[in-house]
């Protein structure tokens, strides 16, 4: 009876019904070649050295951009010591305005940034839409309303700048962690020089533009772009009273021995292998959801990553089943296209890495689960979302900082060994939790070895909410309250 | 997975619902979409002014729910929907359509009736000539607790209907949380399960009457997909899904497939396992289907001819 | 005849036992006139390493407890410097410093300690903080103890630089070793003695006497210690110690203090000297039913 109902042949084709495709029309204006953002102003660099900045999922170059050498460097720190008694001397609540207008600005081009975003990076414009803009935005608008109250935000404190801010961020979200460094930077009255990735300059040198436009007064923010030498000299450079780096714990730790010998307060916010630990008793579907976007969000390339799944062995086997049902539903592919769930990997480099570390996983043993629906790209740099099983924890895939969306999925029996596996790393950035059970939750969390504990979610971001690690993913928070406390001194 | 219990979060059963609405559904997968959806309507009117008349207007638009020929076929809708009185009229519309004749039943929309008396109501139906039933628990029942008796009046709705299909409406908005709703589908599942072998698609778990808010949102949809989608995997039997109530617009009808197709996968985009109860619903879906083969948006006035 | 004084050997304390340095190394501590007023286990290098140890397996107990009975205890070790306000005086006065200018530290010292053990069950309050973050998500930011502690006490003002670091690190739940130069080191062991009787659970405080400089690479390159906090260190070692951190990416504080600032109870007491004993953990966690 039900068989004569509807004719489906005749509203869905025989292969089913598939998403045609979705692309974002928008087209952000790209020049062919940018300069540094010195006092205010594009510079040349007096290097006359540029490199290409390219697209990630097509591999061809988007522009080229200037490579800082010393003397720019110099004149971009000349140029922040300059500006940074008046706008130190200027009160909150102008400096705040600034922030608010710019924060502004920020969603007034959220369009176009978050496509330059996924073009220059390979992040999905669903993400860059959704979580990177509005972040970026809310950074702003969250610090703009710091910099007159900075005497309540450190009771019993006359608080004052600390200067020049050297500030050196990553290619994995770079405008936001653009905007995690300069908005409480600014919000606290202090001056900066930023050095973006190498291979994700664009967005940064966008908002210089939005800067200029806001009338930001010139000096305040500078901008250099180059490559890792160019970040060792804003670390290092002697006029810098405040040294902040996103990045990886080889690096983190090379600029706290380049720093060694001198007084320079740091922050890092380094690499991590954070633990996503699912109790039997937890809302199981949340829980697959949440190793979803703690492993998959951005490609996995998020140093807060949830790339350690550890779950109860009676639920395992189920858990490992769903999780694979839930990958085949991953879309791979175009960036630019609104239904992507996982985009271009960042760099050959980075991949070639990903390649070797899951090259290493399979030689130790581990089993690698890969369901791949769609072919990938010819052009440009691709890896798809897998998870491996049958791993121990002294495996490399165990250890190491992918960084990319690569899974590691062990078990436990009780809470005390889940706890001991989770802390067992040198790493201390973030831990998931997931249980119906309020004290355990509780307990567990109190006991993680780690800065962020998100339970019964993952990956959750938020400009009032502090962020960074203990151990080796390094020290300091950036939002919130307490991610002012390294600007003032 | 947990034992028999599935506990629910939620916040992050919301966000996972809002994410099949960033989904975007263009050109030639909206069409399809559009059609799907039309085929897969419960058409429904369920209201004490409702006629013969009107009934016989609304069997129309379920045969031919475009008014205006274009250039790709449009295929009728899955059932029309309406109280066991106006069965016999919906049966004589539709006779040879292909198109079914749902009724509710059980004291729809409340269920406050004896047992006996919604049974009889089941009986009267289907005799009227019903190819499914719509039946309503016992929230109450299944709210203090007495989940046998919501069991037991499942199973013996079942016993009448046969080989009639059977959708049970759990009415979310009853039940209030995520936890109860994905407790009373699994319970309902179960019920119906036992000790038989369920047909692919002769169940249904139905989300609302239509007389409550909220009815069929998002998450209270995915939970019954997802109720039914561990039922897969436990059994291997199919059983249907039918959100109803407050689903007026093309692009929440979408949402929905998009949710479908991502948590229980293409098998279940067919009228024999996923339907939506809807009545405005198909001026809107017929609308947008004038617009993306015309280009250009239809007035009311052009589509809702009854 | 005059009677024979006995004169004290001051030992190590590590992991709640009295102990000779494990080289058997003592140096000899003098009164301004040059008269032996004890000798000392000088620390090495391996003793720095016991003492880490101690104070890592001690960590859970302390860290655990409530913060009321960690406040408890360390009220009680300022009772028990009141009590023995006078040797800590004469120590004091041993090391050249003025009899009024002792008491008056001996003073700061002990109500230094009161006011840190007030701090136990309440820095929480001050230093953490709920954020309103955007969604349906409670979200909190609560100070938790690092975990093992190293202090590098300067030479100046003996007493009451040691009570602060040592204070506030326990007072925050961290076990601590400290580092007690040659010119303090009977206040050190005159402090020990005082813990060791004040309910401090075994590894919670761990106390070395002797030459820092050769304690500077082993204290800071060892893994386990989370923390490390100096004060008086020369530029080489300050640079000595930072670069032994680097391995970990461990945290070096470094309080530049005056005499004048260390007997400031608005500095000493304050939450921003307190923060660098804390780590900041956020938990986020969804708030529906």
């Amino acid at each position: 009876m039900m068989g004569q109902s509807g004719d489906t042949a005749v509203a869905v084709p025989s292969e089913g019904w598939n998403y045609s495709p979705a692309p974002e029309r928008t087209r952000p204006e790209i020049d062919s070649e940018y300069g540094l953002f010195i006092g205010g102003e594009f510079q040349a660099p007096q290097s006359d050295r540029t490199f290409n900045t390219i697209n990630p999922a097509t591999g061809q170059r988007l522009s080229r951009i200037s490579e800082a050498s010393e003397e720019d460097v110099d004149a971009a720190m000349a140029a922040a010591r300059v500006a940074g008694p008046k706008w130190a001397r200027m009160k909150g609540r102008e400096r705040g305005k600034y922030l608010f207008r710019l924060a502004r600005r920020v969603q007034e081009c959220a369009r176009e940034l978050a496509v330059l975003e996924t073009m220059d990076g390979g992040k999905p414009i669903k993400e860059s839409r959704d979580v990177d803009l509005p972040l970026v935005a809310q950074h702003f608008f969250y610090h703009a309303g710091w910099a007159d109250k900075l005497q309540w935000a450190f009771g019993g404190r006359d608080v004052k700048p600390r200067g020049v801010c050297g500030q050196i961020i990553p290619w994995n979200f770079p405008l936001l962690m653009a905007a995690w460094k300069l908005a409480p930077a600014l919000a606290c009255g202090n001056t900066v020089v930023l050095k973006p990735a190498e291979t994700t300059s664009l967005t940064a040198l966008h908002l210089a533009k939005l800067m200029q436009e806001i009338d930001l007064p010139p000096g305040v923010v500078n901008i250099v772009t180059g490559a890792g030498d160019t970040g060792r000299m804003v670390a290092s450079h002697p006029a810098v009273k405040k040294v902040a780096f996103t990045g990886s714990t080889e690096v983190g730790r090379r600029i706290m021995e380049e720093l060694a010998p001198r007084e320079v307060p740091l922050t890092l916010e380094l690499g991590g292998k954070s633990a996503n630990i699912v109790f039997a008793d937890a809302a199981i579907e949340q829980a697959i959801e949440g190793v979803v976007s703690g492993i998959w969000f951005n490609q996995g390339h998020v140093c807060c990553a949830g790339s350690r799944l550890l779950v109860e062995e009676s639920i395992l086997e189920p858990f490992v089943a769903a999780l694979r049902d839930r990958m085949a539903q991953l879309r791979v592919g175009d960036p630019l296209d609104k239904n992507t769930d996982i985009g271009a990997i960042n760099s050959s480099e980075q991949l070639d890495r990903i390649r070797a570390l899951v090259t290493a996983g399979q030689e130790e043993g581990a089993i690698l689960h890969d369901v791949q629906s769609t072919p990938l790209p010819e052009q440009g740099f691709w890896f798809p979302p897998c998870f491996f099983t049958g791993v121990q924890p002294a495996h490399v895939v165990a250890r190491e900082e992918i960084f990319g969306p690569v899974l590691a999925v062990m078990s436990f029996r009780t809470p005390e060994e889940a706890i001991r596996r989770a802390n067992t790393t040198p790493y201390g950035l973030a831990a998931g939790i997931w249980t119906d059970k309020g004290s355990k939750i509780f307990e567990i969390a109190s006991r993680m070895d780690a800065g962020v504990v998100w339970c019964n979610t993952y990956n959750q971001f938020d400009a009032a909410s502090p962020f960074g690690g203990v151990k080796e993913s390094g020290f300091g928070r950036e939002g919130g309250l307490q991610g002012l406390r390294a600007y003032v001194r | 997975m947990g034992g028999d219990r599935h506990p629910v979060d939620a916040v992050m059963l919301a966000r996972r619902a809002a994410s099949f609405t960033r989904r975007s559904i263009k050109s030639d997968s909206k069409q399809s979409g559009l059609r799907l959806a039309i085929s897969m309507l419960d058409l429904t009117t369920l209201e004490g002014a409702d006629s013969p008349e009107l009934v016989r207007a609304l069997c129309q638009r379920a045969i031919h729910p475009c008014p205006v020929s274009l250039d790709m076929p449009v295929p009728p809708v899955a059932a029309v929907c309406v109280y066991p009185k106006l069965v016999p009229v919906v049966r004589e519309s539709l006779l040879g359509t292909g198109v079914l004749t749902a009724s509710v039943a059980t004291s729809f929309p409340s269920g406050q009736s004896p047992l006996d008396a919604r049974l009889a109501e089941t009986e009267a139906a289907i005799a009227a000539g019903a190819d499914e039933i719509d039946m309503v628990i016992s929230r109450g029942a299944f709210l203090s607790g007495r989940f046998d008796e919501v069991a037991a009046e499942v199973r013996a709705v079942q016993d009448i209907c046969g080989q009639t299909h059977l959708k049970v409406i759990l009415e979310t908005g009853e039940l209030a949380t995520p936890d109860n709703i994905r407790r009373c589908a699994d319970l309902v599942i179960e019920a119906a399960s036992r000790e038989r072998d369920l047909a692919d698609g002769a169940l249904f778990v139905k989300t609302s009457t239509g007389k409550i808010s909220p009815a069929a949102t998002m998450p209270s949809v995915l939970l019954l997909l997802e109720a039914v989608r561990d039922h897969f995997r436990g059994t291997g039997v199919r059983v249907g899904v039918k959100p109803a109530g407050g689903i007026r617009k093309s692009k929440a009808a979408l949402h929905m497939l998009v949710m479908v197709r991502e948590t229980l996968g293409q098998d279940w985009l067919t009228p024999k396992l996923f339907r939506i109860g809807a009545s405005s619903l198909l001026d809107d879906l017929v609308r947008q289907l004038l617009w993306t083969s015309r280009g250009h948006y239809a007035a009311m006035h052009d589509v809702a001819v009854t | 005849m005059s009677r024979l004084e006995v004169i004290k050997t001051g030992k190590l304390w590590i992991g709640g036992t009295w102990s000779r340095s494990e080289s058997g190394a003592t140096f000899v501590v003098e009164d301004a006139k040059g008269q032996t007023v004890a000798r000392c286990a000088l620390a090495s290098r391996k003793d720095s390493r016991e003492a880490v140890e101690a104070a890592r397996a001690g960590l859970p107990a302390w860290r655990d407890a409530t913060a009321m009975l960690r406040g408890q205890v360390l009220y009680r070790a300022a009772e028990m410097m009141e009590s023995r306000c006078k040797e800590f005086t004469e120590a004091l006065c041993d090391a050249g410093m003025n009899l009024p200018a002792a008491r008056r530290e001996v003073e700061l010292s002990v109500d230094r300690m009161v006011m840190l053990a007030g701090w136990c069950d309440k820095i929480h309050q001050i230093l953490g903080c709920q954020n309103s973050v955007v969604g349906p998500y409670h979200n909190f930011t609560i100070p938790q103890a690092c975990g093992v502690v190293v202090v590098f006490c300067p030479e100046e003002p003996p007493l009451l630089s040691m009570v602060t670091l040592i204070g506030a690190a326990m007072g925050m739940g961290n076990t601590v070793v400290a580092a007690v130069p040659r010119s303090a080191a009977m206040l050190g062991v005159l402090l020990g003695e005082v813990l060791a009787v004040s309910d401090v659970p075994s590894g919670a405080a761990n106390l070395l006497t002797g030459d820092i400089g050769p304690l500077l690479d082993p204290l800071g390159g060892h893994r386990e210690v989370a923390v490390m906090v100096s004060s008086g260190l020369s530029k080489s070692a300050r640079t000595t110690l930072r670069l032994a951190a680097a391995d970990g990416i461990r945290r070096v504080h470094t309080i530049p203090w005056t005499d004048a600032d260390w007997a400031d109870d608005t500095q000493t007491c304050s939450p921003w000297f307190l923060d660098q004993f804390v780590e900041f953990k956020t938990m986020w966690h969804p708030a529906g039913v």
